[in-house]
């Protein structure tokens, strides 16, 4: 086995998050663009960035506000959208909660789909690695990655001012969710809660403030999660009528 | 104008801030080792896969550039973006598809 030091990790992370790249890049510079086109500045659209750091969750605050949406259901909706890293979160507590409080707060801020898919995998397949190892690691994989969007936002911002509104780029935004949402759907359960959210949304724009986005979320979340636990009942009865046969 | 002032995009901004850091912090922060309920974990798996498409789907069945109404072109490029995404399992090339689809849409329109 390799002796592997924490300065060592911290540049493997860097190192694995470089494809990633391709993916946030693009992103980030997709939200200057539609920001710049919903009449925001480059300060506003930058500071969107790097106060928030999520790009689902800045995508959607950005569609919200321009519907008129009261400001209480924009924050609840964006924040749904970003409930999964309250997930990412918590599956990366029993790995890194022993570290220091200014570097748990650090980690926080810097935890994104990029950098808790990289971690989770090799923290998983690495069980010796230590608490400051991990620590290194993770802060490698987004070390890149966010100040990549941090510039993509502020080009897409100077870019988007000169495009004009005439070019309907409003519908590209639902086509970057829609590229992101075919890789996440993995499992069965995945693809009833997306089917089940997609059927309840329709009927649930009649109500009022965009308040159907929570509610049509809401069932999606609901039968996924269903769909999930009827599905290992499913699997537990097989294993156990094979062992009974058997 | 958009129908937003500076002041709403503010707040958004501010609240979206505090309330992200508090989802990220809030288990690494204040849980420490202690598992989470797995009721609670097996309905925040599929938060993402669920209010992603609630969100899409209004906007693709009554996109803007037609003003609302439903359109054929738009819906075969939202599908193809889909279905591409979903076989490549790769969001560059779902989003590369939908980029030039909507070219395609951009240029023919």
């Amino acid at each position: 086995m390799a002796i592997t030091t924490t300065k060592s990790l911290f540049w493997k992370g860097l190192r694995d998050s470089l494809p990633f790249l391709l993916v946030a890049s693009p992103f980030g510079l997709l939200f200057g663009v539609l920001a710049a086109e919903a009449g925001l500045n480059v300060l506003e659209a930058l500071a969107f960035s790097l106060a928030v750091f999520a790009g689902a969750a800045q995508f959607t605050a950005l569609q919200l506000l321009q519907e008129n949406t009261p400001l209480l259901i924009v924050l609840v909706s964006a924040l749904a959208v970003n409930l999964r890293m309250g997930m990412y979160s918590a599956s990366l507590t029993p790995y890194l909660g022993d570290a220091p409080m200014w570097q748990r707060a650090c980690a926080a801020y810097m935890t994104v789909d990029q950098s808790y898919a990289l971690s989770i995998v090799k923290f998983e397949t690495e069980p010796e690695m230590t608490t400051p190892q991990r620590m290194a690691y993770f802060f490698g994989t987004t070390s890149v990655i966010a100040p990549s969007w941090m510039i993509a936002t502020v080009v897409g911002a100077l870019v988007g001012a000169q495009i004009p509104a005439s070019w309907g780029l409003d519908f590209v935004l639902p086509l970057a969710f829609l590229a992101m949402i075919g890789p996440m759907l993995r499992t069965p359960a995945h693809m009833v809660a997306c089917f089940v959210a997609i059927v309840a949304a329709l009927p649930a724009t009649l109500m009022p403030h965009n308040l159907g986005l929570i509610v049509a979320g809401l069932a999606g979340m609901m039968a996924g999660a269903q769909t999930e636990l009827w599905l290992e009942r499913k699997a537990a009865r097989r294993s156990a009528n094979q062992e009974t046969s058997s | 104008m958009n129908g937003f002032d500076s002041l709403s995009l503010w707040i958004v901004i501010t609240g979206m801030a505090v309330g992200s850091f508090a989802l990220r912090f809030a288990f690494i922060g204040f849980m420490g080792g202690r598992p989470m309920p797995a009721w609670l974990m097996r309905h925040l798996r599929y938060t993402a896969v669920a209010i992603l498409p609630a969100l899409v789907t209004p906007l693709v069945v009554w996109p803007s550039p037609t003003g609302g109404e439903i359109s054929l072109p738009h819906l075969a490029v939202a599908a193809l973006t889909f279905a591409v995404g979903y076989l490549t399992r790769n969001v560059l090339w779902a989003l590369l598809s939908g980029v030039s689809g909507f070219l395609v849409l951009f240029l023919l329109g």
